[in-house]
């Protein structure tokens, strides 16, 4: 992206001196193959350091640090890397403390393919960090929720059960997410999810899953962007976090020492607003 | 320490996406749909996402087995070569040419699949050739 070279000239001397003291950098390499998670070290070619396209690299901080744990990475964060990390962090899947956050804040054009409410990382949550690039406002939200929002509750119902029809069962949605780290899975468990059925039970198999991502999802967007079905599965999490947000007043991404609501009881986190059952 | 990713096909059918292999000091660890590929553009389907599952697998087979006193046994693949060249050609003069079918694979290239067409019209001149997906 041309607009964007001094940028990643600034970002290449920022990983450069970074690279004296830590034992790794966790960024994009591209090479001739393409573009592709990848740590790099001392002594490494930098020209080949990216940012596109987003992969989710929180996964890959969480690899390395269990595996070498006594290793302190730094990692080129968007955004929603940073984000994810925070969540990953407070469930002790990711060590703050070995982790230089070298966090990189999204063009306007970036943010408003995404639909990005939050485009560029913030420092506050990490002991060390540092972020480059000009900070653009969140940008308006997904046409999609607020037609959705029009919607009758028959409508709503009819709207999700065409898109998830065309689940073909792929588990990418999870497989990709920074936030999916459980070693058993409710969607592998027969007693969830029966094995072999084609679209899977409308509406469990998403919700369970929506369920188990509220307080969590930081709205990367990454299992959109890698369903085969092209279903709007950003539509369904922009809604859990809403609602996460109003009846409980949390963010996830925001805080590593503010506790995920679904960890705590009631009387620790107890709802902001009145839920009448109907 | 390393960490890297490997760019390759999937093997699982015809359609080709790319995904690379997370490899980790020298170990495949995972896979990631590669996003800039052109067939699949970021996305994989079930198989693809557990197209690197076999690799370590205890049942994986590393050799040729050959049957032997009715038990299957380790073998080198000149030795398993040879058994088939020589057991199609026994069967081609006892039995004819149309007593043999060639089924190839989604899994192979179109070079390979052209390959064993031309093996099977050919060599052992038969059109007995068909395609794993009807099997």
């Amino acid at each position: 992206m041309a607009g964007r070279d001094p940028l990643m000239e600034e970002l290449r001397a920022h990983v450069a001196a970074k690279l004296q003291e830590l034992d790794g950098v966790i960024g994009l390499r591209r090479t001739a193959e393409g573009t592709a998670p990848y740590l790099f070290q001392k002594g490494d070619d930098l020209s080949q350091l990216e940012i596109d396209p987003r992969y989710p690299l929180a996964p890959v901080v969480s690899l390395l640090q269990k595996r070498y744990p006594e290793a302190r990475f730094g990692i080129v964060a968007r955004g929603c890397d940073a984000r994810a990390l925070v969540e990953m962090a407070k469930r002790e899947q990711v060590d703050p403390d070995r982790l230089y956050l070298l966090g990189v804040a999204c063009t306007a054009e970036e943010a408003e393919e995404c639909h990005c409410a939050d485009p560029a990382p913030d420092p506050a949550p990490w002991p060390q960090a540092e972020v480059i690039g000009t900070s653009v406002g969140g940008v308006s939200p997904n046409p999609i929720v607020a037609d959705y929002e029009g919607m009758s509750l028959k409508e709503r119902r009819e709207f999700w059960q065409q898109q998830l029809l065309k689940c073909i069962k792929c588990y990418g949605c999870r497989n990709i997410c920074p936030e999916c780290f459980c070693e058993a899975c409710a969607l592998e468990d027969k007693v969830w999810v029966e094995p072999g059925v084609l679209a899977p039970p409308f509406p469990m198999f998403h919700l369970i899953r929506a369920m188990h991502m509220s307080g969590r999802c930081v709205a990367c967007r990454q299992c959109e962007l890698t369903c085969p079905a092209h279903i709007p599965l950003t539509v369904l999490y922009d809604l859990i976090r809403r609602d996460v947000e109003s009846l409980l007043g949390y963010v996830p991404g925001a805080a590593i020492s503010v506790a995920p609501p679904l960890s705590l009881t009631l009387d620790e986190a107890p709802l902001l607003v009145e839920v009448i059952a109907h | 320490m390393e960490y890297k990713n490997v760019l390759t096909t999937c093997i699982y059918c015809g359609c080709g996406c790319g995904l690379y292999l997370e490899v980790l000091d020298g170990e495949i660890v995972g896979v990631i749909p590669a996003k800039e590929h052109p067939v699949n553009q970021g996305r994989l389907c079930i198989k693809g996402w557990n197209a690197a599952d076999f690799i370590y697998h205890p049942d994986r087979l590393k050799t040729p087995l050959i049957r032997k006193n009715g038990e299957l046994v380790e073998a080198t693949w000149d030795e398993a070569l040879s058994l088939v060249a020589e057991r199609l050609g026994t069967i081609k003069a006892e039995s004819g040419p149309n007593s043999l079918a060639f089924l190839s694979s989604a899994k192979c290239t179109n070079e390979e699949n052209y390959l064993l067409q031309k093996l099977a019209r050919a060599v052992f001149k038969t059109n007995n050739v068909d395609h794993c997906a009807r099997l």
